[in-house]
């Protein structure tokens, strides 16, 4: 569909795993995890709640709550370099200024007794010393698409509605142009048209800018919309990945076909909506074989005993299924 | 004193009625497991359950005062399932929260049955609070962490004097079953549950007045797309099982269409647009409803339009504030249509096609253009 374009690789993740609990008893909630960014692309992570997809976005930058959270083994390299080995020192210049985040309830990530322009112009100040403070903050609210930004950066967060606090995060997010953006569901809290102008405004960005975003959302739409390219996460492993509009267009993996599913159709439903029976299992007490087997409606025998193995379907499209092409 | 007199005689009357609520219970029960699979949302015909008339909740007092909801009116058949869609700020949640008098309308009125809610006093107040139940957006907020959830269910029991100790034991677990819990469950903590379990126990907790009418304020859009079907197939059982008349709060269309048979779409505290789902959603007339269309992340919809290269129609900005003065058409500041005489005059509600009405100046022109 799109001309292979050479782009720069920025962050590859290489078979992460991760554990939480005690190191007696540790119990794996990330699980040989690998994705790639590139610069101006978008990658997806897909998941239920608790599928892990928020800890491998946090290990990018070595954000984990550590303990009890832990990388077992595994290798993130940003532009070559190992995150996993770095001083704190390094640290400290990578988040922020090379990756930054924007979470999913800007109303409990703002500070409430500041200002917001305080709260974005710290990031200036720590990051980029030398620079003036004020019209940058002026020039990062006007690039988010604050109106008025010369007042409004003296308004408290309550003072704003929940889209312009959320741009207010993505402003601080870019205060220092980093060339990874990770977005963790960033629209989940909205309204459907503010929803609609956030993912606006990240894809005008990140034309402007160059960035990889990682966007972790449950929301499939979301994905058809903006994605290059969609990771398929469930119970801590990649289950299914490829272009974004090849995994939606022919889903694979059984659980990929039952989130598309599960989503009601603005042209209507005929009939009853699926869903998926069963809830995601605790990590601690995953099932034998296939994780996704207890709730899948293609298992077999084979399923309960044996773990799939990731398979490659062409290029660049991959499924862990045992009967992936039945 | 009286009070206690009251409370003395509604147990007796409810004794009479314990052996009832418990088969009607256990019936409806039965009847879930051999439900088929059916799109249920046909509208009764008759009298309506609810009229609202001319209805406005206002806040705040002098120069400060909003008019949250203006001057709304429109009727809710038995056993209809009617969704209510807008964004945040719109004045949905203070319509639905003044259907169960947790808000005093300013003006109009709520017509329950026909009686006014108005006029209803004490016991009759108490007698209207089984008639209509609301479960809530914010699972996690809407239950007590301290109480175990059999006895929260068991609290709306013991208020409204259902059944006798040993009775309520046997009716919460039923309620617990009928939303597709473990009974067994009873004494866990709100925390042990996942986000939609305990939106279940919130449901079960409405459920167990056996209401005729629920509001639904965003019950599914804090939860997990997975999880938001089995709500929604839940709620979709339970109106047709229990003939359950249910107003639905949301602000994604698309989630609003898979349940209810009639559309209110609102901004600004007034309805803009309202018709069945069918012709809402085949050729929407108020310019505001086409940008809700168009803003909802379909992925059908999304990959035609990566196909084709066109872009969504976004509306720009946020809801105005309602304490803002204006002229003419509220949502003349974001409309992509908007022409001159939408600044100088307010376009009023009218029918424009059978049963589809719209307040927009030009509803028949925008009718033809695709959303």
């Amino acid at each position: 569909m799109t001309v292979e374009v050479q782009t720069e690789t920025l962050v590859e993740v290489r078979n992460l795993c991760i554990t939480l609990g005690k190191r007696t008893q540790p119990v794996k909630v990330v699980d040989g995890v690998s994705l790639t960014l590139r610069a101006g692309e978008t990658v997806a992570l897909v998941g239920e709640s608790g599928c892990g997809k928020s800890l491998t976005a946090l290990a990018m930058a070595r954000l984990l709550p550590s303990p009890p959270a832990r990388c077992e083994s595994g290798e993130i390299f940003f532009q070559g370099r190992n995150v996993l080995e770095m001083t704190e020192k390094e640290l400290q210049s990578l988040r922020g200024d090379e990756i930054s985040y924007v979470f999913q309830e800007p109303a409990s990530s703002l500070n409430p007794v500041f200002t917001v322009g305080n709260q974005v112009g710290e990031a200036v100040r720590l990051h980029r010393q030398g620079t003036n403070v004020d019209s940058e903050v002026i020039s990062l609210l006007r690039l988010v698409g604050i109106p008025d930004p010369e007042t409004r950066r003296k308004a408290y967060p309550h003072q704003l509605s929940g889209g312009m606090q959320q741009r207010v995060m993505i402003a601080m997010a870019l205060a220092c142009k980093p060339r990874v953006l990770i977005a963790d569901e960033p629209t989940t809290a909205l309204d459907v048209t503010i929803q609609a102008q956030i993912l606006e405004l990240l894809l005008r960005l990140q034309e402007e800018l160059g960035m990889a975003i990682l966007l972790i959302t449950h929301n499939l739409g979301l994905v058809a919309d903006v994605a290059h390219e969609v990771h398929v996460m469930y119970a801590g492993r990649i289950v299914e990945s490829g272009p974004a509009v090849e995994v939606l267009t022919n889903p694979t993996h059984p659980y990929t076909t039952a989130l598309l599913n599960a989503v009601p159709r603005l042209e209507g439903t005929r009939g009853r909506l699926r869903g998926i029976p069963g809830t995601v299992p605790n990590p601690g007490f995953l099932p034998e074989g296939c994780r996704f087997h207890p709730r899948c409606e293609k298992r077999t025998e084979l399923c309960s005993t044996e773990e799939p193995e990731p398979e490659r379907l062409d290029q660049s499209h991959w499924v862990t299924c045992h009967h992936w092409n039945e | 004193m009286s009070r206690v007199y009251n409370r003395y005689k509604q147990r007796n009357v409810a004794n009479e009625t314990t052996a009832d609520i418990d088969r009607k219970h256990r019936e409806a029960i039965s009847a879930g497991d051999a439900a088929e699979l059916t799109d249920a949302a046909a509208p009764v015909r008759g009298m309506p359950l609810v009229e609202v008339d001319s209805l406005s909740v206002a806040f705040g007092r002098g120069k400060s005062r909003v008019r949250a909801v203006d001057e709304v009116s429109f009727n809710v058949g038995h056993g209809e399932a009617i969704g209510l869609v807008g964004e945040s700020g719109c004045g949905k949640s203070s319509l639905a929260r003044a259907l169960v008098r947790l808000e005093k309308p300013a003006a109009g009125a709520i017509r329950f049955e026909g009686r006014d809610l108005s006029t209803l006093k004490g016991e009759e107040s108490q007698q209207y609070h089984t008639q209509s139940q609301m479960i809530f957006q914010d699972p996690y907020g809407s239950l007590n962490p301290r109480l175990q959830v059999g006895r929260a269910i068991r609290e709306v029991l013991t208020v409204h004097g259902r059944g006798s100790r040993i009775q309520r034991a046997s009716i919460v677990s039923g309620l617990l079953q009928s939303v597709g819990l473990d009974p067994g469950h009873a004494n866990r903590y709100p925390h042990e549950f996942s986000g939609g379990q305990r939106q279940r126990v919130g449901i079960a907790r409405a459920l167990a007045v056996q209401p005729r009418l629920l509001i639904a304020d965003e019950p599914v859009s804090a939860l997990d797309v997975s999880v938001q079907v089995q709500i929604l197939n839940l709620l979709k059982d339970l109106q047709r099982d229990h003939k359950l008349t249910i107003l639905f709060v949301a602000h994604d269309l698309a989630v609003v269409r898979y349940l209810c048979s009639r559309i209110l779409v609102m901004y600004l505290g007034r309805i803009v647009e309202t018709a069945g789902s069918g012709p809402l959603y085949s050729r929407p007339m108020h310019p505001y409803t086409k940008a809700l269309m168009s803003a909802v992340p379909d992925v059908s919809k999304s990959l035609e339009k990566r196909k084709t290269g066109k872009g969504r129609m976004i509306v720009e900005g946020d809801v105005p504030s309602l304490s803002t003065t204006f002229k003419g058409c509220p949502f003349q500041s974001r409309c992509h249509f908007s022409q001159e005489r939408c600044s100088e005059e307010a376009p009023p509600l009218r029918e424009v096609r059978a049963g589809h009405y719209a307040a927009c100046h030009f509803a028949e022109d925008l009718m033809s253009i695709p959303a």
